[in-house]
């Protein structure tokens, strides 16, 4: 598939790491010392009530919210800070570009440029960021809108299209970035229930044969079971409980989280 | 004087009207952008000082600042030509109306715009003229199309500091023996409307074309 | 007093401030600032009138009034004050033999020009008024003049008075212009002194400052205005 990054020859022991990292909204302490590291490769999925802090965890990552406190580490780096004489400073903005470029991400509500063509939207970040000649840009981006099924749609602008293929423009759009981390915040929650499911089963596809890191919040329980490495379940900013999916949905040891998942596969 | 004559003079003064309301539109666009994007930055220093600005420049009227830039500069060390203090003046006095129409729209941009680009890594400088930039213009363009508008309009002031534009030779063409005022200042009033007319032409023709993606898209949804 | 005429670059050059004559010149430049604050208040006087006049004319089923009027309100929009004052002056002796004094013709102009602007004003409030307000005025037989007077206008009226105070804000500083066709604004006398003593420097600083003075609680004035009335528009 194309795309797989590159083999790096070392890789860090953890792709993605948290240390301590605390986020706050005034008085309302959202992540609260977060200790969290995810393996190269692993698709993580994170679960848990509204305004448990999960979708904060992909927004500190990808530098759309600041922590208070902590360190993110990426690839190996230090997101937010730089060493200065043996000591952690905060970073600059040349610097924080740099780490971050490692990481993609796709939203809710998808966020698609709406003065640009689909293909405008994809072509973007390689031709501005990568470098890439707009004709490197636009094969790669044909090879992805290929990928994702939506080669009838290059030219058209969002507002033509369906929610399910806006959603896949924006997948196609992060892609195109060859991150190593991919981040999706609750991707399929904006969409009408018939067009959830082309969705999902591109980011099945992914998580199958990709080697990127995927860290995945959603509600859709059974597709997380079928493709998580390993599931996390998040509330009042702190991590409740993790482990194997199987395990976790069918036998979780804390009480919240089985009053969750009784409330959220009730639902179903 | 023969109407042919006439109408040439006039025409003449027409294109200084043009020039110095073009020009001053120009560098005031620049500057109303600037002083725009200057108000949401995270400085409070940076925001005072547009605030200032934006008050000052709103209060003061455009006759005494094109008179001040003109009369008394030059003693303060600054000597500019008519043209260069019509455009000064005005462009300054757009800025300070300008401002706040790029704040509003540049405001009113959704933040998943910012956070998408982020996520591909923009840098902010191309964040914002790339992304926010031409999604904010469709939303300034009417606003900032009656601003041009007035400027053009303010631009008849510069016949006060004897530039010979189309309100200058006006005023020359009415006081040669033999002329009727009447005539003239209705052949002016008339030039003015027909330059406003095209003005507003311009701005739809923009409309258009920054709207585009937006447009069809507007269409297709109602559908 | 002479009408404002550009005079060429002065003779002045680079100079020093001298507090002592701005001191001097500040009565005068104060009753130049009166001046032009009650041009201002009268000419918005008529336009809010006006103003109001012509938006009811525009809703006006019979065309050959509607049109007419509409064109009208536009031409006088897209058009310099400035033109429109020099046509009062110079137009209406000449070729109509009404002979008026400049301070009534600077009234009037800018009073019919702001009127444009406040009839555009009133006619979005009107329009904002529900229909449903209509049909009731028509379901209890009202009259035309009395569904106006006691149903349309209660309510338009003070969804429009934000704008109408910008317009009087903007008005004031229009009126400086005046001094073209030789009334006797701050502009006007500052013109005047600096063509007697050759110092532009504290004359024109001051006129501004002076302008500001008065201009900027104005625009501060209408703003709590707006607030107060919770920004309907």
């Amino acid at each position: 598939m194309v795309t797989q990054p590159e083999h790096v020859a070392e890789q860090p022991e953890h792709m993605v790491r948290f240390e301590a990292v605390t986020k706050r909204f005034g008085d309302h302490v959202v992540l609260d010392e977060l200790d969290l590291e995810v393996a190269p490769a692993e698709k993580l999925v994170i679960i848990g009530p509204s305004g448990s802090g999960k979708t904060t965890i992909l927004r500190v990552l990808m530098t759309l919210e600041r922590p208070e406190g902590g360190h993110v580490i990426v690839n190996g780096n230090q997101l937010y800070h730089t060493e200065r004489n043996g000591k952690l400073v905060r970073a600059r903005e040349r610097h924080i570009r740099a780490v971050r470029k490692n990481v993609s991400m796709v939203f809710q509500h998808f966020n698609l440029f709406p003065h640009k063509t689909a293909i405008d939207n994809v072509t973007l970040g390689p031709r501005r960021v990568l470098g890439l000649s707009k004709d490197e840009a636009r094969e790669r981006a044909v090879e992805l809108f290929d990928e994702v099924g939506l080669t009838d749609c290059i030219d058209k602008y969002p507002a033509q299209i369906s929610g399910g293929q806006k959603q896949r423009v924006a997948i196609a759009r992060a892609l195109a970035m060859r991150p190593k981390v991919m981040l999706f915040d609750e991707v399929t929650s904006a969409l009408d229930p018939e067009l959830v499911g082309e969705v999902l089963r591109v980011l099945a596809e992914l998580a199958e044969h990709t080697e990127m890191t995927m860290l995945i919040v959603t509600h859709e329980m059974r597709f997380a079971e079928d493709i998580a490495d390993r599931v996390v379940m998040f509330d009042e900013g702190k991590i409740v409980e993790e482990g194997e999916p199987h395990e976790l949905f069918s036998a979780p040891r804390e009480e919240r989280t089985k009053t969750f998942l009784r409330a959220v596969l009730d639902r179903d | 004087m023969s109407i042919r004559q006439t109408f040439e003079n006039l025409l003449d003064g027409a294109a200084v009207t043009l020039q110095v309301t073009a020009l001053a539109v120009a560098w005031g666009t620049v500057l109303a952008v600037l002083v725009g994007l200057a108000g949401l930055s995270r400085s409070i220093v940076l925001r005072a000082v547009v605030r200032v600005y934006v008050e000052v420049f709103r209060g003061v009227s455009a006759v005494i600042l094109l008179f001040w830039v003109y009369f008394a500069l030059p003693a303060f060390g600054f000597f500019l030509s008519p043209l260069q203090a019509g455009v000064l003046a005005l462009g300054i006095n757009l800025a300070a109306y300008g401002s706040e129409i790029v704040r509003g729209a540049v405001q009113a941009v959704p933040r998943g715009q910012t956070e998408a680009a982020t996520a591909i890594n923009l840098s902010a400088p191309r964040r914002t003229w790339s992304i926010v930039l031409p999604q904010a213009t469709v939303a300034m363009l009417p606003p900032y199309g009656n601003l041009v508008i007035e400027v053009m309009k303010a631009s008849a002031l510069v016949s006060l500091i004897s530039l010979h534009d189309l309100t200058y030779e006006a005023q020359n063409l009415r006081r040669l023996p033999g002329s009727d005022s009447l005539e003239v200042f209705t052949a002016v009033l008339i030039l003015y409307f027909a330059i406003s007319l095209g003005i507003t032409g311009i701005v739809r023709l923009l409309e258009r074309r920054f709207g585009r993606g937006l447009d069809i898209g507007r269409a297709a949804a109602v559908k | 007093m002479s009408p404002v005429v550009g005079s060429p670059v002065l003779a002045q050059g680079r100079g020093t401030w001298d507090w002592e004559f701005a001191w001097e010149i500040l009565p005068d430049l104060l009753r130049g600032m009166w001046v032009t604050v009650q041009i201002a208040v009268l000419g918005m006087g008529i336009a809010l009138v006006l103003g109001l006049v012509l938006a009811i004319a525009r809703r006006s089923r019979v065309h050959v009034i509607r049109w007419p009027v509409g064109f009208v309100i536009e031409f006088i929009r897209s058009t310099p004050l400035l033109v429109q004052l020099y046509f009062l002056f110079i137009v209406l002796p000449q070729s109509f033999d009404i002979v008026l004094p400049a301070f009534t013709l600077a009234v009037a102009g800018l009073g019919v020009h702001y009127a444009c602007y406040t009839s555009e004003s009133y006619r979005a409030g009107i329009e904002s008024v529900e229909r449903g307000q209509w049909e009731a005025a028509t379901a209890l037989s009202l009259s035309k003049a009395d569904t106006w007077r006691t149903v349309v206008l209660p309510q338009a009226v003070p969804r429009v008075i934000p704008a109408l105070g910008n317009y009087v804000v903007a008005s004031l500083k229009d009126a400086p212009i005046a001094s073209a066709i030789t009334v006797g604004t701050v502009l006007g006398v500052a013109d005047y002194i600096q063509s007697r003593t050759f110092r532009s420097m504290e004359v024109y600083t001051l006129a501004g400052v002076l302008f500001l003075a008065v201009s900027i609680p104005a625009a501060i004035g209408v703003r709590y205005l707006e607030r107060r009335l919770g920004n309907p528009t």
